[in-house]
């Protein structure tokens, strides 16, 4: 009886807290101006927190090495796109390609479905062939992938649908920092259930140990399957996320070194670790939007001018710090560690005990 | 070569008038020409991924960022020196730099698990880029014209520059000298054996640091080359202009099996030869989706390469 009395105190107070968290933006959105700083990087790291997980549930909890998430991340965001534009605005966005072919909208949860459902029948499709692959095999190959997508939404042919290499644009977006908090945060918790869930145990075995866990009677390749397709449903969303913030979407900016930047967040945060990804791209966007800015402008102290400081530096400091928490803190913020209750609990306790004794 | 200006307008006229709806060779003439031409490009990079991978298992992403700061390096430092002196200093430069990210970035991760040292050659990669974009402001730059390789030559209907004769000679002598070094001599013993087993090669007194410093001494020479090569004929240098040819040179190692160094340098020709022929049709947005569609059949169908040795797990 007592475990279930603790879980439920558990429960109230992790809503307690999502309460509390969407209280403070709530009130912070209601003190400073909407251009604040804090509010960009509190949407685009919500935003980042989901793809990273979404990614970290492939490579930190199937130990599938995929590079090819930008790819997805595109496939969402083009489906949300195309299918949202009003009517209205259809002639001018497609101006080339005489208002496109599509000529109806959906609302926009439906559309952020449809990016999620899209992304993810690719993503059956290509993992059907590529998830035989072995590790770096099965990076490149993802990475392949990503780009011949990425090409495909660039064709001319496709222009009616796409709009070729031109940006869409004037689909509904979102003013409230609120949306991508509850979006990424309902996603999240769905991911965090299904790793908890038996299909998630079956995911570390085979992350752990393919042969043991085959031998243990788990099908590998239907495992795989189903990990690489919800990792894609997410990354669809989060890419369609994207979009509305960016409130423009072309092909062109979904590169392989946007994996890259996820891989690096998913890294930092701790591979398999949920929590840590969420902190590490609340983290790094934040340092690289935010808080290193200062190392873009000319700076002078008196009639001394700082040395180095000049445009693009921020990105070298930023790089050297990755570099070195590559090197030096191989296992990331969290490791493997979730932050939880608990942790925060004991952690206090422990503190509290170390007082005691001194 | 006048030998065969002389005579190649009437074999190609000939095949013309036999196909005269047909695709006229005379007009991939020039495609196919800057095919073979950035093959032997992309072949001297991608021995510089295969061999880094035969020995560490490592896809080195940050090679095809050094290529490009060997670009940047021949401008900066041809603004103030004579090219010829500059040329070398290049390749100094790009082989000291190879040496120290391997020193720096992949040395302390040795006995890391293989995911850490490949997440270090991304880092590696993003870091080149963005002090490349910091030295440049994010401008593209001229690559300075070097004289007798950047004059034109006719070849059959085909105008091109020299360099284009030159790469695929030039990367067939340097390959032969690779190979005739892996083959005949010990240190070139030393790395076959450190591919083969890394534990009993230092058990059996190899000097695994050396040898892995030497095949990214090697790697990075040969990527300075190219760059040399390339840039001549892309005449402009970005801070991202090593990522596709780097990505292309290792599809073109994986494509040939990883490892094998006439593997890498057969599928870097076919990849140049199939990618200009994609842009002579017209395909231009796919012929880096080609490359990559090319990568994934290959994969499928003999996922160890066209020359790779087969690998069995061993429980």
């Amino acid at each position: 009886m007592k475990i279930k009395e603790n879980s439920s105190l558990k429960y109230i107070s992790i809503l307690a807290l999502i309460g509390a968290m969407f209280l403070i933006i709530f009130i912070l959105e209601q003190l400073l101006p909407p251009t604040s700083m804090l509010f960009m990087v509190l949407k685009k790291g919500a935003i980042y927190s989901l793809v990273a997980v979404s990614l970290n549930l492939l490579c930190g909890f199937t130990g599938l090495f995929s590079l090819g998430h930008a790819g997805f991340m595109l496939i969402g965001a083009y489906t949300y796109a195309i299918f949202t534009i009003p009517l209205e605005a259809r002639n001018a966005v497609y101006q080339y390609f005489d208002g496109g072919i599509i000529n109806f909208t959906l609302p926009v949860p439906v559309a952020l479905l449809a990016a999620g459902a899209c992304a993810a029948v690719f993503a059956f499709l290509i993992g059907l062939p590529v998830l035989r692959l072995k590790s770096d095999y099965l990076a490149i190959a993802t990475l392949g992938f990503a780009e011949i997508i990425r090409a495909i939404f660039q064709w001319d042919k496709l222009g009616p649908i796409t709009n070729g290499s031109n940006v869409l644009r004037k689909f509904p977006s979102f003013s409230s920092t609120i949306f991508p908090f509850a979006v990424a945060g309902l996603c999240i918790a769905i991911i965090v259930l299904l790793i908890n869930s038996s299909y998630g145990r079956a995911f570390k075995a085979i992350r752990d140990d393919e042969i043991a866990a085959e031998a243990m009677g788990i099908n590998l390749a239907k495992h795989k399957q189903l990990s690489f397709t919800i990792s894609s449903f997410f990354a669809g969303i989060g890419g369609a996320l994207l979009a509305m913030f960016q409130t423009t979407v072309q092909a062109a900016a979904f590169k392989s070194s946007m994996t890259y930047e996820i891989l690096l967040i998913v890294v930092i945060g701790g591979m398999g670790s949920v929590t840590g990804s969420c902190i590490s791209s609340f983290l790094f966007i934040a340092a690289s939007e935010w808080w290193l800015r200062f190392l873009d402008d000319e700076t002078y102290i008196g009639s001394f001018k700082v040395p180095l400081l000049r445009s693009g530096f921020r990105k070298v400091v930023f790089s050297v710090v990755i570099m070195i928490i590559v090197l030096f803190y191989q296992r990331g913020i969290m490791g493997t560690k979730e932050l939880s209750m608990d942790a925060i609990g004991r952690f206090f306790r422990k503190f509290k005990k170390e007082e005691d004794v001194a | 070569m006048d030998f065969i200006n002389a005579f190649l307008p009437y074999i190609l006229a000939d095949i013309e008038k036999t196909t005269p709806d047909a695709i006229r060779i005379a007009d991939y003439l020039p495609y196919i020409l800057a095919g073979i031409s950035v093959g032997g490009q992309y072949a001297l990079i991608s021995i510089g991924y295969t061999m880094v991978y035969g020995i560490l298992r490592l896809i080195n992403f940050a090679h095809g960022d050094i290529f490009m700061v060997a670009g940047f390096v021949m401008i900066y430092l041809s603004a103030t020196l004579p090219l010829h002196i500059s040329a070398v200093f290049v390749i100094l430069i790009t082989m000291l730099l190879g040496f120290v990210v391997e020193r720096v970035a992949y040395k302390p991760l040795r006995n890391a698990p293989r995911m850490s040292i490949m997440i270090s050659a991304i880092g590696v990669s993003y870091l080149l880029q963005n002090c490349a974009w910091y030295f440049t402001s994010g401008l593209a730059k001229q690559y300075p014209e070097i004289p007798w390789i950047s004059e034109s030559i006719t070849i059959g209907s085909a105008t091109t520059k020299i360099v284009t004769i030159l790469t695929p000679v030039l990367t067939i002598i340097l390959v032969a000298a690779l190979v005739f070094l892996i083959k005949y001599t010990k240190i070139g013993m030393a790395m076959r054996a450190v591919s083969k087993d890394f534990e009993t090669s230092r058990l059996m007194g190899i000097k695994i640091n050396t040898v892995i410093s030497i095949t990214f001494l090697i790697g990075s020479f040969l990527a300075a080359v190219a760059s040399l090569l390339y840039f001549t004929n892309y005449t402009t240098v970005t801070p991202v202009a090593g990522a596709m040819p780097g990505l292309k040179a290792f599809v073109a190692a994986v494509f040939g099996g990883i490892g094998s160094i006439p593997g890498a340098v057969v599928g870097a020709f076919i990849i140049g030869i199939c990618e200009n022929l994609i842009k002579g049709a017209g395909w231009t947005t796919f012929s880096d989706a080609f490359t990559f569609a090319l990568l994934i059949i290959i994969l499928v169908a003999k996922p160890t390469g066209l020359f790779g040795e087969k690998s069995t797990d061993k429980v």
